[in-house]
């Protein structure tokens, strides 16, 4: 079959999910299948080496910063183009702005959050992970139709040689958006990445006062403090300390994770940490699919326990 | 500016989901339901958006168990009006089909800036932001978190992987999915509430075109057990000892490198 992926993009270059998706979307397309890539905000040479058919461009939009806008009615023109029988798209915030976009505008079925994608019978099957990772959805898509996959879903592998075409596409530009400017990280801030031990708080703390205390253990385990999103939204830890989709993603050799349930974009930054222990009461909480370790003990207890476990050491 | 505020209430992932007998759906009898929390965000930088710009800001639902009360509730929080969109659909309809119910209404209203959660629990088969977007030819912006009111028109803040952000200056009608309002939603004192559970909601009808065939999940399953966690049993003293001792054996304790 054919199958057209969008690259994400990240400093000029086609991001780890794209290459991901590349991998996936050569097997679903099978060896009489084509690949092509819709690639718009890097310029076609930098995807020469990924292992694809065919690059999709856009001449303008090679050296412009991201536009949802833009990116759609370019995507829009690829599929025209291209006419997949499959699309695949990272969930990520492109595949948000961008994929029900086009659905709508060329009446694709649509599946988000899927770890897996198989070809059936003129249709795609899929395994979704639905309600914050703690089920499983199952479903048969008829084709023509565009998934979005977790980061991580597909394998990076190494891509078969060759040397793709360049179809160049047009698209008019539309108005309504403008791009103003773009922030990274702050580099003075703690980089949270390079923690050897990170000790995780999230939403089932409760309440602020309990980060005082989570900050005392974290210093007695030699770890930082980070957190969930909402712990972060609620203004309990700063931005630089979050762990997730769109937080920092970590690999440290401990990750102690207290009040966090594991949902897909928490699991995303964190999920190859070394050693991962979850202390959740919900015995059915998703980071336990994760994790090596866990105890469904309440938070509030476990701290001050360990707290003196550790002490005592 | 006036500002549709999408909301929808869905199942509470928080308590025990069990499969129901058709093995598609979850057991619905007993789940507790709560507002989606992406659009608890939306509706609150909603009334955001009124008290720094002046606004006028409608609350929208689709019809269903607990809408209206949901709707007081935005009134109490600082939406000026509601509006309740009646549905042929049993249950909960998915992402898709809302956004074909909800364009016709929100373009009778006239609203030009339509705001709700980036994501709900639920919507394996896409995101309401972005297709009604697509039905409504509008842009589109989303895991949005911070809009607010410029000289030249609204600015939005849009977020990325590896903590990275970029804004954009939103110049005519858009579709925004909110992640994060400005601010933690308000709280609503109980006198307010009350006083909204008088106030008049507005409804309209919404339709699917004809054909509309909606998605379905085949079957819903538990994941994967594989890599299941080794519990550590016992109370809370029993626990912190354990693992400090665990932790203690693999070299993960002690002196920071
Ligand atoms: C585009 C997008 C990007 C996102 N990016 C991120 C991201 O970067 N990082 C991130 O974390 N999330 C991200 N999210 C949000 C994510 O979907 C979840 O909402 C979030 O991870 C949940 O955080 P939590 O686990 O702290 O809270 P919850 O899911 O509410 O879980 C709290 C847990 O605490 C447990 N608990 C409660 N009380 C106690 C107690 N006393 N003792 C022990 N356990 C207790 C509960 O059982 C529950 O499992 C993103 C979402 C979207 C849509
Ligand atoms: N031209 C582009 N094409 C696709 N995605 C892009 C592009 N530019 C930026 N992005 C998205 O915006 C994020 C920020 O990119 P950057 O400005 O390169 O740091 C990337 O991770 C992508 O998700």
């Amino acid at each position: 079959m054919k199958v057209l992926v969008y690259a994400d993009v990240e400093a000029g270059q086609p991001a780890a999910v794209a290459r991901e998706l590349v991998t996936g979307a050569r097997a679903l397309a099978g060896p009489g299948g084509r690949v092509d890539l819709a690639l718009f905000g890097a310029d076609p040479s930098a995807a020469a080496d990924m292992g694809v058919d065919r690059i999709l461009t856009l001449p303008a939009l090679a050296a412009a910063p991201y536009d949802p806008a833009a990116h759609a009615a370019a995507l829009s023109a690829a599929i025209a183009a291209a006419g997949p029988d499959l699309v695949l798209m990272g969930y990520t915030t492109a595949g948000l702005d961008l994929g029900p976009v086009v659905a709508i505008r060329h009446d694709l079925g649509l599946v988000s959050y899927c770890q897996t994608a198989r070809a059936g019978d003129g249709a795609v099957e899929t395994e979704s992970q639905i309600y914050g990772g703690k089920l499983i959805a199952r479903a048969a898509t008829p084709l023509p139709a565009l998934l979005l996959m977790n980061v991580g879903a597909f394998a990076e592998a190494a891509p078969a040689p060759g040397q793709p075409e360049v179809v160049t596409l047009e698209a008019a530009a539309p108005q309504g958006l403008r791009f103003i400017d773009a922030t990274a990280p702050d580099p003075d801030a703690v980089d949270i990445t390079r923690a050897d031990r990170l000790l995780c708080v999230g939403r089932g703390i409760g309440e602020a006062d309990v980060i005082e205390e989570a900050q005392e253990v974290a210093g007695l385990m030699g770890a930082e403090l980070v957190g969930s999103r909402p712990v972060v939204d609620a203004g309990w830890l700063p931005k630089e300390r979050q762990v997730g989709k769109s937080g920092r993603r970590v690999k440290p050799a401990l990750y102690l994770a207290l009040g966090v349930s594991g949902a897909p974009e928490h699991i995303e930054g964190m999920g190859e940490a070394g050693l991962i222990v979850a202390v959740n009461t919900d015995a059915n909480a998703p980071i336990f699919d994760h994790a090596h370790y866990g105890a469904t003990v309440d938070l509030t207890d476990f701290l001050p326990a360990f707290r003196a476990a550790l002490e005592g050491r | 500016m006036h500002i549709a505020a999408i909301l929808r209430i869905v199942p509470d992932q928080n308590e025990e989901l069990e499969i129901d007998d058709s093995g598609a759906d979850i057991d619905r009898e007993w789940i507790g339901l709560k507002l989606n929390e992406f659009d608890d965000q939306a509706l609150e930088e909603a009334v955001l958006l009124k008290e720094a710009a002046g606004a006028r800001v409608t609350a929208v639902a689709l019809a269903g168990d607990g809408a209206e009360r949901q709707l007081q509730t935005a009134i109490a929080r600082g939406a000026d009006d509601a509006l309740l969109v009646d549905h042929d659909i049993d249950g909960i309809p998915g992402a898709r089909a809302a956004a074909h119910l909800l364009a016709g209404p929100l373009r009778d209203l006239g609203a030009d800036l339509v705001l709700t959660g980036v994501q709900t629990p639920e919507d394996v088969f896409g995101q309401l932001a972005p297709f009604l977007a697509g039905l409504l030819g509008w842009p589109t912006l989303n895991a949005v978190h911070g809009v607010s009111a410029g000289a030249g028109g609204l600015e939005v803040v849009q977020e990325y992987s590896g903590g990275r952000a970029a804004r954009f200056a939103v110049t005519g009608p858009a579709v925004l999915g909110v992640q994060t309002a400005s601010r933690p939603p308000r709280y609503v004192s109980g006198s307010k509430l009350r006083q909204a559970s008088s106030a008049t909601i507005a409804r309209a009808a919404g339709a699917l075109p004809d054909g509309f065939a909606a998605p379905r999940i085949a079957a819903l399953a538990e994941p994967a057990r594989s890599n299941r966690a080794e519990m550590l049993d016992g109370d809370a003293e029993a626990v912190a000892e354990r693992l400090a001792g665990l932790l203690a054996e693999r070299g993960l304790l002690g002196g920071r490198e």
